[in-house]
């Protein structure tokens, strides 16, 4: 909760985007999690991310599920609605908003035992639909708001800060988008905001289900020696396997061609996602391959990270259910009710 | 025994075995007995299964128009070994009992005091189709038409019915023609001596049946519809966009009637774009939350399900009252608990839907009691759940929702517009009018709400399931939360009068004695009562529509002695809410509980009323079933 107001003056030289906001314009109310909590970076990253994009805040959609991730929608786009719902249940909710107004962004914020516990049937089915969202999954390898219960993405052999080892099998929601048939899947850490930020904006730029698996340690539970979700860890472990610029549809492309393996993927608002290759052998466009890559990392005790995959002709669930432009949150009586005479022949046929 | 005789009054029965196709045969007899102008009301009684186990239909032709089950069968078609014995004991004395005779039956098969009568289904039908499934089929529509000549059915209708069914299909049309005229001439031309005919246990001479159609003028303009199709074409007027469901017997029809009706009027004929989106869901959890997504959105939308989706959905509608969120939920109830008994019907989810999840929560409840009231209860649900901002449950059940009732048409105002509630706008926002999410500024403890996007710096809010003040900032302060409550329950006040109002029936004389009942107990209970008081036993009767209730429920209470309470469930249920919900003493109302899973019948009630007053001994149907 948030006792204390966050002043609104900013510093008159604070640079505005393309309409005239601030970043101050983009953020929320003052976090009550951990400092040092990795999901405050995440925020930061995202209000940068709209901020960079011009997005009108209240354009932005935000909905999250149960946790400390969830809990963070309150500390970004204040002028956004939000909507905190129940464990594990933020991707319904979420379709059903984005089938009510398709012309909202729509921004969902769920944790590791959010998603990939008691909400991991949701999950897998929001991203087979293919809505068109930003699902953003602050992955700390523990229920923090419960003080450090393992979560179904801890690693196996991963030590609690009591001491107890986790014997499950983790649950790889980077594999699983990829094989559920997302057409964006990146993971990001919290602690690389430059790379963080080019991701979600391609992200919100995409259409159709964007997941960004974004490791972020827990300070209070889970960043201890032992943990393979702590700040060191992934610091040491993080194989970055791109690095992305992202170009605004209609910007003018001025850089040069940057050395080494640049592949260039335009998506459908003309928005072009530039990735230098870190590792030649890795295909964002390749589903099968992009999967085969993460996997053989993964057993290497690797945490890859970048944009993974992107499927730039992708379809929403707008496009497979053939809805029309019009959101359905305006359509009125005229246009939705076929009406008395209608209703007569109606009538007449089931006598 | 004396043949029963009865012209336009009888109950009619088909034992058949799920998969056979005889469901299409079965329907085509009730309508054409419809056709002639003669009510009936038609019961499918079937498994929970696709193919092989036995199946009912149990058709109730009443010339005085009542369509509640009656009790009792004065014709059995026994066309399903497997329950021959217990469908030949259900034969009213005096009865028929109308079978395959191709494979003589031994004697103890049959009763002395029903009139057998047998056709050699099978052995007809062989030697006019050589293809099995033919063989099978055609078997249905065979004792149609022989079931036509026994009855005097109007054969033009039949031959009429079917070319409506199979326009453009020539060849179908004309194979089920055969088929029909098959049957038919086994008894036109009945001639015992006749060589050609096998020998069968049931020969019978047409004289001795005693039951037959005549042409009547007792169905009027009204219609012939299921009530799952009727509620889905309601939620089509009401101005549904979003439909999110899980499949769940009784309640799938529905969503898939939504469908079909979508396809045919919601798509826009320039682009061809649909106005709706219909979602099948992973599970009702999510069936439930996509509803509650597109209600905080701005869009009308429905769920259909039955009781174990309700069990599924409590976290999210506890959410919905709390966040204040428009949903409206059609609960075809079936037998429960657990999975109970899912192809029969009960009235059983009333508490559970009243009250549903965890805190203090109530919900608003809607009773339609025929398709009628089924397409308008689910428009006005829509309606409400916007006027109100919480759930609202349109409560039908199997008896209602899946069997085909004669009712009322379909009636709709092209004035009328959706009334979309409390909607806070941009130039409201602008023009500086106070924007409290929960603040109740009108006195009905209904606040304003915007949808999200409306504006770039006004009436933006955060939505949760924990507790806020009125302009829904995140507070744990117990004043906060008191006001918030306490305001929940003025609008639960506020929607008594928004809400479908019960409908008084008083008796021909003053009494001291009460009935409510609700839903489909409605036509049981009007026969029943007309059967009391020919016993000289008077009701006035009130019909509960909705959840909360009226004043006028507890002023009915209180001007009666007695008042017997009539339900299709176990604990009484509505008999609970009454005593909950106006702190009435409970031996005021006197529970009458049917709860087999098979539709209350008017015998029933009567006798169950009258044991309780000590008209009669309580007789053995008086028992709780």
């Amino acid at each position: 909760m948030t006792w204390i107001a966050k002043p609104k003056l900013h510093h008159p030289a604070l640079g505005c985007n393309a309409i005239g906001f601030t970043r101050r314009d983009y953020e929320g109310k003052i976090s009550t999690l951990c400092a040092g909590c990795g999901h405050d970076s995440i925020s930061a990253a995202i209000i940068h991310a709209c901020w960079e994009l011009a997005i009108e805040p209240h354009r932005v959609a935000k909905l999250s599920g149960i946790g400390c991730s969830s809990k963070t929608p309150d500390y970004f786009l204040g002028q956004s609605h939000g909507f905190n719902t129940v464990h594990g249940r933020m991707p319904s909710v979420l379709t059903g908003a984005n089938l009510a107004n398709r012309d909202l962004i729509y921004l969902g914020v769920s944790g590791d035992g959010d998603s990939a516990s008691i909400g991991m049937g949701q999950f897998v089915h929001a991203i087979r639909r293919g809505v068109n969202m930003v699902y953003i999954v602050e992955n700390n390898g523990v229920y923090g708001l419960t003080k450090g219960q393992f979560s179904a993405t801890a690693d196996q052999g991963s030590v609690s800060k009591k001491g107890v080892a986790n014997t499950d099998s983790p649950i790889d929601l980077v594999g699983l988008a990829m094989q559920l048939g997302a057409s964006f899947v990146a993971r990001g850490f919290s602690g690389d905001k430059q790379q963080l930020v080019p991701i979600i904006k391609a992200a919100i730029a995409h259409r159709g289900a964007a997941f960004i698996d974004v490791i972020s340690p827990c300070v209070a539970f889970n960043n201890h020696a032992g943990s393979t979700k702590s700040y060191e860890y992934v610091r040491e472990h993080n194989d970055a396997v791109n690095r992305l610029d992202f170009i605004e549809p209609r910007a003018e492309i001025v850089a040069e061609i940057a050395p080494g393996d640049v592949v260039e993927v335009e998506q459908h608002d003309g928005s072009v996602l530039r990735l230098r290759k870190l590792d030649a052998s890795h295909d964002p466009t390749d589903r099968v391959a992009a999967m085969n890559y993460v996997n053989a990392h993964q057993a290497k005790g690797e945490v890859v990270t970048g944009l993974l995959y992107v499927d730039s002709a992708a379809h929403d669930l707008h496009g497979h259910l053939n809805t029309v432009a019009t959101p359905f949150n305006t359509l009125d009586a005229t246009t939705l009710c076929p009406g008395a005479a209608t209703l007569d022949r109606i009538n007449a046929s089931l006598r | 025994m004396n043949p029963i005789c009865a012209v336009n009054d009888f109950v009619v029965k088909f034992a058949n075995v799920n998969g056979s196709g005889s469901a299409s045969a079965n329907e085509l007899f009730a309508k054409a007995i419809l056709r002639m102008g003669v009510p009936v009301s038609p019961r499918n009684i079937f498994p929970s299964n696709i193919q092989g186990l036995p199946t009912w239909y149990e058709v109730r032709v009443s010339g005085e128009g009542w369509l509640g089950r009656r009790g009792g069968v004065d014709l059995m078609v026994a066309m399903n070994p497997q329950t021959w014995d217990a469908d030949v004991r259900e034969i009213e004395p005096g009865g028929y009992l109308v079978h395959d005779s191709t494979r003589a039956l031994p004697k103890s098969k049959f009763r002395d005091d029903v009139h057998a009568i047998g056709i050699p289904l099978t052995e007809i039908c062989n030697r006019s189709w050589t293809d099995p499934r033919q063989r099978q089929l055609f078997k249905n529509i065979m004792y149609v038409g022989a079931l036509s000549v026994l009855l005097d059915i109007d054969v033009a209708i039949i031959e009429r019915l079917l070319g409506e069914q199979y326009k453009g299909k020539e060849k179908l049309l004309d194979a089920n023609k055969q088929a029909l005229h098959l049957g038919r001439e086994y008894f036109l031309h009945a001639d015992p001596s006749a060589t050609d005919r096998p020998s069968t246990a049931g020969l019978f001479d047409k004289e001795h049946f005693g039951l037959r159609v005549q042409h009547a003028d007792g169905v009027g303009d009204r219609i012939f519809v299921d009530g799952n199709s009727a509620a889905a074409l309601g939620c089509v007027y009401g101005g549904a966009t979003v439909c999110a469901w899980y499949p769940i017997t009784p309640s799938s029809s529905l969503a898939e009637a939504f469908q079909k009706y979508c396809m045919k009027y919601r798509v826009d004929p320039g682009t061809g774009a649909n106005r709706f989106a219909i979602v099948q869901a992973e599970d009702e959890i999510a069936s439930i939350g996509m509803v509650v997504g597109a209600g905080w959105n701005g869009a009308r939308a429905f769920t259909a399900t039955s009781g174990p989706g309700i069990s599924l959905m409590t976290e999210f509608i506890g959410l919905a009252y709390f966040a204040e969120i428009p949903v409206t939920i059609i609960d075809v109830q079936r037998g429960g608990p657990s999975t109970g008994m899912p192809t029969r019907t009960q009235q059983a989810d009333l508490v559970a839907c009243a009250y549903a999840s965890h805190g203090d929560t109530k919900h608003v409840l809607l009773f339609p009691c025929d398709p009628t009231e089924c397409f308008a209860f689910s428009a006005d649900a829509l309606d409400l759940a916007d006027r109100l901002q919480t759930p609202v449950f349109v409560m039908t059940d199997l008896d209602i929702g899946m069997n085909q009732r004669l009712c009322a048409p379909f009636t709709w105002d092209d004035a009328r517009t959706y009334d979309r509630g409390k909607v806070m706008s941009a130039a409201e926002l602008e023009s500086g009018k106070d924007f409290g999410r929960y603040k109740d500024v009108d006195g009905d403890g209904i606040p304003y709400r915007t949808y999200p996007g409306t504006h770039p710096d006004k009436g933006a809010y955060f939505t949760r399931g924990t507790s806020r003040d009125p302009y829904a900032r995140y507070s744990e302060r117990g004043p906060d939360y008191v006001y918030n409550m306490e305001r929940l329950l003025k609008k639960f006040e506020t929607a008594k009068s928004l809400v479908p109002q019960p409908l008084l029936r008083k008796a021909a004389q003053p009494t001291t004695l009460g009935a409510i009942h609700f839903g489909s107990t409605a036509p049981a209970m009007d026969e029943a009562i007309v059967a009391l008081e020919r016993n000289g036993v008077h009701l006035d009767t009130l019909r509960v529509r909705a959840f909360p209730f009226a004043d006028a429920v507890a002023e009915f209470i209180a001007a009666h002695e007695r008042v017997f309470v009539v339900e299709q469930n176990r604990d009484a249920q509505l008999r609970s809410m009454l005593v909950n919900e106006f702190g009435i003493d409970p031996a005021r109302l006197v529970p009458v509980l049917h709860y087999d899973g098979t539709p209350i019948t008017a015998r029933f009630i009567t006798r169950a009323i009258e044991g309780r007053i000590g008209v009669q001994q309580p007789r053995e149907a008086d028992k709780v079933a």
